[in-house]
């Protein structure tokens, strides 16, 4: 071996702690991308295979009720190549094991070759045209009710009792991720989609030779704008509800939003740490370079080429990366594997696998050797400039002049040992705030990681405690008159009743529209009521329109505005509305009115869609189980049911979230500030033996040694706070949709939390660098001269 | 003999003169080189006395530093005992010698050992910020003739400034003994001379013990006793009658 290569294995053993440290960073940024970035690859690439091979609709449109034969006119719209026809209807499920009722959603399967969004049988076979007692249930709903094939399910089609043979389970692209009418999250126990022939659709729902949904694939130069148009058109006469597309289609959005969020999370949080890399790469080499001059001015002397020097030097920063690379390849790929298995358990894609493509290797791989390239090169190049002349002489003692201290009288009064840093801070005020601003990232990745839970359990509890407050959630299979109400308030133990309608229409504010639900209300309604992110319950106006700010926001409505409202049901009539208020709600988008009002613009007979109950505790499953044999009711659900599953999954991923958070932000505080307090030891060894000499305890010793670092982290905490907060505003702009949107709102137990970990960490690392301290041979530093 | 320096009856002034800074007996100090053991001390008896000015002399390698940090609370010996005043120092542990040398000891080395991030001033204060009774740290600037460069970074003063800033901070404890290890080594002859005045002159207006380690032989003359050391043992220990003044040694 070269002797220079023995010289860099014995200063990266030297330096083992330091450049530990910096290998577990680079790690980290591996790991994430790898993770993060990787399971978003594995994920997309299952979905568009799947999307693919299961020829997933481009766009779909509810209706009323159609015959067959319309299917021939939209075929000939411009642009559109498939069209799939269905029957689907929401009914009630009795399950024996449920308290309250299930509900399932029931589709039409075409044989598969015809169906769009084909299902992928997982288990038994399928359902044959004549048997019209069979049926296909999504595998998750099977697997939770612990159903399999031969079972009989109890529905409540049409008003009657039906037993149904359960024959397959089966996944369905358009469901992948399958959330019951009104809620964010699957319930797989009381949310079941189920497949029948379609002659047994057509027979149990009155839809023979007819379908109330359609799905479509398009061409790839078609206009998807002006299919939609065209389409509409067409399903008019038959109620048609608009169109929508793969933006707004529920299962393929929150996936979405998933790829997303990984996607992003796969860039920022490796960005951060590959930036911290070069910081301690930087701050960890200008040292060693610097204690290191007389050798590599010997090193020149003797006709070692600048070339070798400055690579010496690289290969440094280079082994620290290729170290962490490793360890962050294996811990990726692991991560990664266990990330896609959960996400097995959100979205059923047939094949979902984490794979790790090349291109995500050789790309991670080159940017941290990039970010180590980066830090090392003015460490590398001030060694490479360094003359051998200049570099045999000892570097000039370190300058110090009159600053801070002598402007502010207050500073006067410091002791000498804390003026010592003061000064030291001062000196370098660029070393002090890098090292800062990387502190400052360890606390901002916490507040990013936690003010999600934060928003989201924010949301949810004004969504459940404050707005939707009823016992029970009646919905109704089609338009009832007012009257209905009267028997619901007969039922033993409904303490209250509120009755709403629910309208399909579309808001045409100039060029912009939307098609969307409307509900009609009443201004005395107190179970649900129309709430503010602030918390606050915007009251009911008797004449014009409420609608969400996301709504309000893409149409460019203000509050004021005239906008068209053009009734999707009946006479389809379109009025112009006054927008009276704006309210900046959180989920799905919103439109609210008047009941009254809302007749008038309907025309017609006053119908309504569903109820809110009031229920006393005990009875809530008896009011359930009674309101749901009865035909006419859709669904009946229970918004605390809603609570409990959403404050479940947060519980759980709050855990695995803090776990990795709380990992993720010690490395970088560890790091930081053992690199810091290190190369401070280093720097100023001498001067600490020299005060230990004057009578300086260790303890006071070590205090002087960390208040530097304990400076830096003190004021990492504000800016890190700042950081996390400005970085969760951007992050939350881009998760929102339509479906939810989290308020911007940080708890204050997140900031401390943050400051908390952040100052353990450091504490942690300080320790680790006391130990070195104490162990130092005072006699042999004070022989020496610097 | 080391014991004759105690011995006799003496005037009350002569008392506080002959009162023991320092007794030690029998030291040992063995350091352990992987197979080879170096014996840097070989049974060395050494007293100190109150006020006094003392020379150490001896070859490179004959332990005169190991004994001036055993003395200083810097280094403990392998055997034997050493005792300051009345305090056993080689029994004494880790917390106990920085108490010590907190209070009761002054050092000056070769190389200066200044903060570079305080001015003199802040250099001095330093140790009268955590003494019992110090001088005022300009007092002890003005005693080594520094009271007009108080406000100077080490890195603003020459090496005869900065190691008189040292022996400011040295003495401005009011320690009984101050212990000089080479404080002119790294200083011309000029220099050296200003340093060594500087010394003196604590030695005679504040009455501080001075120990001071040279390789110049010339400087025996300025000492009341001095002492030859060759492989870690004492072989020479002799009372100085003629003192002479700086100006008059020929260097
Ligand atoms: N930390 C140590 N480890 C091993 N040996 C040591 C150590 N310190 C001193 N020695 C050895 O002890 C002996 C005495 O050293 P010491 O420093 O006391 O000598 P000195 O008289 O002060 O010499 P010089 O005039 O060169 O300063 C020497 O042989 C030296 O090599
Ligand atoms: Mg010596």
């Amino acid at each position: 071996m070269r002797a220079i290569s023995k010289k860099l294995f014995r200063d990266l053993w030297h330096h083992r702690g330091q450049m530990i440290s910096i290998a577990a960073v680079t790690a980290t940024a591996i790991m994430t991308v790898l993770t993060m970035r990787g399971t978003y690859e594995s994920l997309y690439e299952a979905r568009e295979s799947y999307y693919q091979t299961s020829r997933f609709p481009d766009v779909w449109a509810n209706l009323e009720r159609a015959p067959e034969s319309v299917r021939s006119l939209i075929q000939q719209i411009e642009g559109v190549s498939v069209v799939d026809t269905r029957v689907t209807f929401a009914s009630t499920l009795d399950l024996e094991n449920q308290v309250t009722p299930a509900v399932g959603r029931f589709y039409s399967a075409a044989p598969p070759s015809e169906m769009l969004g084909a299902l992928h049988l997982r288990s038994g076979r399928w359902v044959s045209e004549n048997d019209r007692n069979q049926v296909m249930v999504s595998e998750k709903f099977a697997l939770a009710n612990s159903f399999s094939e031969g079972d009989t399910l109890k529905a409540i089609i049409n008003g009657r009792l039906r037993y149904l043979e359960i024959i397959a389970t089966a996944i369905s692209p358009e469901h992948s991720y399958a959330v019951p009418p009104g809620s964010l999250f699957p319930d797989d126990e009381q949310y079941g989609i189920l497949w029948m022939s379609r002659q047994a659709m057509g027979a149990a729902f009155n839809m023979e030779g007819a379908f109330n949904e359609v799905a479509l694939i398009i061409a790839s130069n078609a206009d998807i704008r002006h299919v939609q148009a065209e389409l509409d058109q067409i399903l008019k006469p038959y109620g048609g509800l608009g169109s929508y597309t793969r933006a707004t289609q529920i299962s393929n959005l929150i996936l979405e939003s998933e790829l997303n969020s990984n996607k992003q999370m796969g860039t920022m949080i490796p960005a951060i740490f590959l930036a911290i890399v070069a910081f301690l790469l930087n701050i960890v080499l200008n040292r060693l370079i610097s204690t290191q001059r007389q050798e590599i001015a010997v090193l020149k002397a003797f006709g070692y080429t600048n070339l070798d020097v400055g690579l010496f030097y690289l290969k440094f920063a280079y082994v620290a990366v290729i170290g962490g690379a490793i360890i962050g390849i294996f811990g990726g790929v692991w991560l990664g594997d266990l990330m896609v298995t959960v996400y097995r358990d959100y979205f059923d894609f047939p094949d979902l696998a984490y794979s790790l493509s090349p291109q995500l290797l050789a790309i991670s791989i080159s940017i941290s050797f990039l970010a180590a390239t980066v830090g090392a090169l003015s460490g590398v190049r001030s060694a490479i400039s360094l003359p051998p002349a200049e570099a045999m002489r000892p570097q000039a003692p370190a300058r110090f002049s009159i600053g801070l201290i002598e402007h502010f009288a207050v500073l006067k009064k410091l002791p000498s040992a804390t003026r010592m840093v003061v000064r030291n801070i001062e000196r370098r005020p660029g070393k002090t705030l890098f090292s800062a601003i990387g502190v400052a990232f360890s606390v901002a990745i916490l507040v990013i990681g936690l003010f999600m839970f934060d928003g989201m359990y924010y949301m949810m509890d004004l969504q459940f405690n404050v707005a939707q407050r009823e016992d029970l959630t009646v919905s109704f299979n089609r338009p009832l008159p007012e009257r209905v109400r009267f028997e619901l308030g007969r039922l033993d133990g409904v303490n209250r009743v509120e009755f709403n309608r629910m309208v399909p229409i579309r808001i045409i504010k100039g060029a912009l529209k939307r098609d969307m639900a409307i509900t009609g209300r009443n201004v005395g309604d107190e179970l649900n009521r129309i709430v503010h992110s602030d918390g606050s319950i915007m009251p009911l106006s008797l004449s014009g329109i409420i609608v969400s700010k996301y709504l309000a926001d893409n149409l460019l409505i203000e509050a004021g505005d005239l906008v068209q409202v053009e009734v999707l049901e009946g006479a389809r009539r379109i009025e112009n509305v006054r927008v009276v208020s704006i309210v900046d709600d959180f989920l799905g988008i919103n439109a609210y009115m008047h009941l009254e009002t809302l007749h008038d613009l309907v025309g017609g007979p006053h119908l309504i869609t569903g109820a809110n109950l009031a229920v006393m505790g005990d009875a809530q499953a008896d009011v359930a189980k009674k309101l749901s044999a009865i035909p006419m009711i859709a669904n009946v659900s229970s918004p605390s049911r809603g609570f409990d599953l959403f404050k479940k999954q947060m519980s759980e991923s709050l855990f695995v979230g803090i776990f990795f958070l709380v990992g993720f932000s010690s490395i970088i505080s560890i790091a930081v500030i053992y690199n810091g307090a290190r190369i401070s030891l280093s720097e100023r060894g001498r001067e600490l033996a020299s005060l230990r000499v004057l009578g300086f305890s260790k303890k006071e010793v070590s205090v002087l040694l960390f208040s530097e670092q304990a400076v830096i982290t003190i004021f990492s905490i504000p800016i890190g706070w700042y950081i996390g907060k400005e970085l969760s505003r951007i992050s939350i702009a881009q998760i929102a949709s339509e479906t939810y949107r989290f308020p911007f709102m940080v708890d204050w137990e997140t900031y401390m939390f943050s400051a908390l970990i952040t100052i353990l960490a450091a504490i942690g690392s300080s320790m680790i660098v006391r130990r070195r301290l104490n162990n130092y041979d005072l006699i042999s530093v004070l022989k020496t001269r610097d | 003999m080391v014991e004759s320096f105690s011995d006799g009856i003496s005037s009350p002034l002569e008392g506080t003169l002959q009162m023991q800074i320092f007794e030690a007996r029998g030291l040992n100090k063995i350091y352990h080189m992987g197979e080879v053991d170096v014996v840097a001390l070989k049974d060395v008896d050494f007293d100190l006395f109150a006020g006094e000015m003392l020379v150490l002399l001896g070859a490179s390698g004959s332990g005169k530093s190991t004994l001036l940090n055993i003395l200083g609370g810097l280094d403990t010996p392998t055997s034997g005992v050493v005792k300051y005043q009345n305090v056993l120092l080689s029994h004494s542990d880790e917390k106990e010698l920085t108490q010590y040398r907190r209070k009761h000891v002054g050092f000056v080395f070769q190389f200066y050992n200044l903060i570079p991030s305080l001015t003199a001033l802040e250099n001095v204060a330093l140790v009268t910020e955590i003494a019992d009774s110090p001088m005022r740290p300009e007092e002890a600037l003005e005693l080594v003739e520094l009271g007009e460069r108080l406000n100077h970074f080490p890195s603003q003063l020459s090496g005869g400034e900065q190691q008189r800033v040292a022996i400011a901070r040295a003495v401005a404890k009011r320690p009984n003994v101050l212990l000089c290890d080479e404080p002119t080594g790294a200083l011309d002859v000029e220099t050296g001379i200003v340093v060594l005045k500087a010394l003196q002159k604590v030695n005679q207006e504040v009455g501080t013990a001075v120990a001071i380690i040279t390789h110049n032989a010339a400087i025996s003359a300025i000492g009341d006793r001095v002492v030859q050391m060759s492989s870690g043992r004492i072989i020479e220990n002799i009372r100085n009658e003629h003192k002479s003044s700086l100006d008059d040694i020929v260097w």
